[in-house]
């Protein structure tokens, strides 16, 4: 049995528009309804006027079709795809801040590094910083077996997510209302 | 053309067809009301609060079925709207707030009277809108005007802050077409679905419709009346379909749900197939899901995706505007009888019948039910009725049966006490040339009645019907049934309403004896203004059947039959 259905949890990959209020106006979606967000990550993409998000949710709670028909009924989501039920690759990625100040610890953190596809990326006489981009299972598994070393600070960004192959989720869209500026262009107004 | 912000707003008021506003002045939205007085094609109707310009916008929009515009302050005036705009939310009733804000430099600032506006009304509008330039604001009301009207209607706010409505801008009229890449109302169903729908139709035994306010919002009438007949189905309404079928047609069931008629709820328990059109299985007109239809095939269309599959799970589930499907679904419906089935349920009309108030008691006193078919009679049963929420509501919906649409008008989804009388108000302003009545409780009524300075000081011409029973009704039906009679805070004081009604200039009358009835209504339909009649019913009296919170929705309580013991 895969992790997903374990945990029976869905992804959904949401192109919304990049206006203010965007991931309040999901957040409030989320709230309202009773769902439950496992993570949620937002960031811009080619485009300047879409930005891109990805939403883990626990679908004990609620079925993810429904949380798809409603994210859709939001004005500016442009399109909403259940990621999870069509091939697709998906990244977690964390920064662990471990306890590296005498030689055993730091063995089992480069050992660590050298089975996994992670990497120190900051390493100091008492702490460093391991980076790993990867499946979530594979980022849990890493933090777990760092976990005896002595995990100090942790950061994860939530799952980001895209369809195999040809499958492009993407917009012809382009904004024909005139733009103010300080609001798009150069910057997530998310 | 230079124009203000606020000018461009009338500008765009009037493209969209907008002749009257319902508003409350204020600092942050002032310059617009100054830009108002260019524009007299436009009637601004001053209410004595903001919850009664979104209540009349709400009423405006819901008897006419254009968008209502309801305008209010910054901070306090926008708050005061939200009732009205959850309400709208709820019964999918178009209109546009426009609300003032403090200026874009003071905003998050904690300014006097700022509010985050579109953040407290983010769960309760359709969408809304922060004007952060003043290129965007002819754009924005469009769009508004475009989101509330279409697909699953709905209340749009737009927030204009006082610099950008006082700024300059060469304005031209966006022609251009609509472009919202995130919004498109599904319009029809697929050649499987509707050939599914089909099948289940006309292999159907006991089949029942179940029909919503989407037949009126997309004008299926027709439609709804030729499935109906073609293939012998019996037809029972929501309280907001109300309209969809004449009450009087033979097919027409009446109400169903928690104070629908009985054989509405009997025959959605034993029908074959539910054919549910435009309507959302709300709890109050399903009782307890686990049991609800369960020996039914179910074929659920609505234009709201995510309705479909929400509280009932069906077999057919089709997206679509509800007219533009049924039209699909119609061609191949075959002629069909279903007579053993619609003497089935005749059998529980007849039940009803001899456990109708109207036939069980002989009323000495006033009884609410009599009341209101009496008014139902002496109106030709031709008025547009807005009723507030409460006993008074549910036996409108008994004993006032309607011909024709959106001449009901309530608050059904949110159940908002002090809907009726502003919302009547709107109405008339709607439609000026139909009679209207405000059917409220003497509770409903006080939480709007300062809209009687509003009405005398429009000199408009609607009739309030004030059903005082002395209590908080409905919230004593379920005190007596589910809490042992401990009537707390239900038994309630009211001013001398007649009195209170000619202190605003508006003209009262009490009645308090079945007589008098046709001589007040009379006397109402006569004067050309508005006027108030203070019907004075029984106490204590309860409205049947009941299905109780979560019950089977069979499993109803119901009004002992002569002779029967309670």
């Amino acid at each position: 049995m895969s992790y997903q259905t374990l945990n029976h949890k869905e992804t959904l990959v949401a192109l919304v528009e990049n206006k203010p209020g965007v991931l309040n106006r999901v957040a409030s979606l989320f709230r309202r309804r009773n769902f439950n967000v496992d993570s949620l990550t937002v960031g811009r993409t080619h485009k300047p006027h879409v930005s891109r998000m990805t939403i883990v949710v626990d679908a004990n709670r609620a079925d993810a079709h429904k949380i798809a028909t409603n994210l859709y009924k939001l004005v500016n989501v442009i399109d909403v795809r259940l990621i999870s039920q069509e091939p697709h690759v998906s990244r977690d990625l964390a920064l662990i801040k471990v306890r590296t100040d005498d030689p055993d610890s730091y063995n089992t953190v480069t050992e660590v590094c050298e089975r996994y596809p992670a990497r120190i990326v900051d390493m100091g006489p008492k702490v460093s910083i391991v980076e790993i981009t990867a499946r979530e299972e594979i980022v849990e598994s890493v933090i777990n077996e760092l976990r005896p070393v002595g995990i100090v600070e942790l950061v994860r960004t939530g799952i980001v997510a895209m369809g195999r192959g040809i499958r492009i989720q993407d917009t012809e869209y382009e904004p024909t209302v005139p733009v103010p500026s300080g609001v798009n262009g150069n910057g997530t107004a998310i | 053309m230079l124009l203000t912000g606020s000018e461009i707003i009338m500008e765009c008021l009037l493209r969209e067809g907008v002749d009257v506003i319902f508003g409350y002045p204020g600092g942050a939205i002032l310059p617009t009301y100054d830009a108002m007085t260019k524009y007299p094609q436009i009637h601004h109707v001053l209410v004595r609060h903001e919850q009664g310009a979104s209540h009349m916008a709400d009423g405006y929009a819901r008897a006419s079925g254009k968008v209502g515009v309801a305008i209010a302050t910054s901070g306090p005036g926008a708050t005061n709207l939200v009732t009205g705009i959850a309400t709208a939310m709820m019964d999918s009733s178009p209109i546009v707030c426009i609300t003032g804000q403090v200026a874009r430099a003071a905003i998050g600032s904690d300014a006097f009277q700022e509010t985050d506006v579109t953040g407290v009304t983010l769960p309760v509008t359709k969408h809304n809108y922060l004007v952060s330039d003043i290129s965007e604001l002819a754009y924005v009301i469009r769009e508004a005007f475009h989101i509330a009207r279409t697909g699953r209607p709905g209340p749009v706010l737009v927030d204009v802050p006082k610099d950008v409505q006082k700024e300059t801008i060469e304005f031209v009229y966006p022609e251009s077409p609509i472009i919202l890449p995130g919004y498109s109302p599904p319009r029809v169903g697929t050649d499987n679905q509707v050939d599914h729908a089909r099948e289940l139709i006309n292999n159907a035994k006991r089949p029942i419709i179940l029909a919503g306010q989407g037949i009126l919002k997309s004008g299926a009438m027709h439609e709804l009346r030729e499935l109906a007949e073609r293939a012998h189905i019996p037809v029972t309404l929501t309280l907001l379909g109300k309209g969809g079928l004449p009450e009087n047609h033979p097919l027409s069931l009446g109400m169903m749900g928690m104070h629908g008629q009985a054989a509405s709820n009997h025959a959605i328990q034993e029908a074959d197939l539910l054919i549910a059109l435009g309507m959302r299985f709300d709890d109050r007109v399903t009782g307890n899901l686990k049991t609800y239809a369960v020996n039914a095939n179910k074929i659920h269309i609505d234009i709201d995706p995510s309705e479909l599959n929400k509280n009932v799970k069906v077999d057919v589930a089709i997206a679509g505007d509800l007219r533009a499907v049924l039209e699909q679904i119609l061609p191949g419906v075959e002629d069909s009888s279903h007579a053993d089935w619609l003497n089935h349920i005749r059998n529980w009309q007849e039940d009803a019948d001899e456990r109708d108030i109207l036939r069980t008691r002989d009323a000495g006193g006033l009884i609410a039910a009599q009341v209101i078919n009496d008014l139902w009679q002496y109106t030709d049963g031709d008025a547009i009725t807005v009723t507030d929420v409460g006993q008074h509501q549910m036996l409108e919906a008994q004993y006032y049966p309607h011909k024709r649409p959106a001449t009901m008008l309530t608050s059904g989804g949110l159940g908002t006490m002090g809907f009726g009388f502003p919302a009547a108000i709107g109405a008339k302003f709607a439609m000026p040339e139909e009679e209207v009545w405000a059917i409220v409780g003497d509770g409903g009524f006080q939480m709007t009645l300062c809209e009687l300075a509003t009405a005398a000081q429009e000199n408009i011409n609607i009739n309030i019907a004030i059903i005082n029973n002395g209590f908080l009704g409905m919230v004593r039906q379920w005190q007596e049934i589910f809490y042992e009679e401990r009537y707390h805070a239900t038994p309630m004081f009211s001013p001398d309403f007649c009195k209170l009604s000619e202190a605003y200039g508006v003209q009262a009358r009490r009645v308090t004896s079945r007589d008098e009835i046709e001589d007040a209504v009379k006397f109402a339909r006569e004067i050309d203004g508005p006027t108030l009649i203070e019907f004075v019913v029984e106490k204590q009296d309860m409205v049947y059947p009941m299905v109780p919170a979560g019950a089977d929705l069979d499993k109803m309580i119901r009004r002992p039959k002569p002779g029967e013991v309670k």
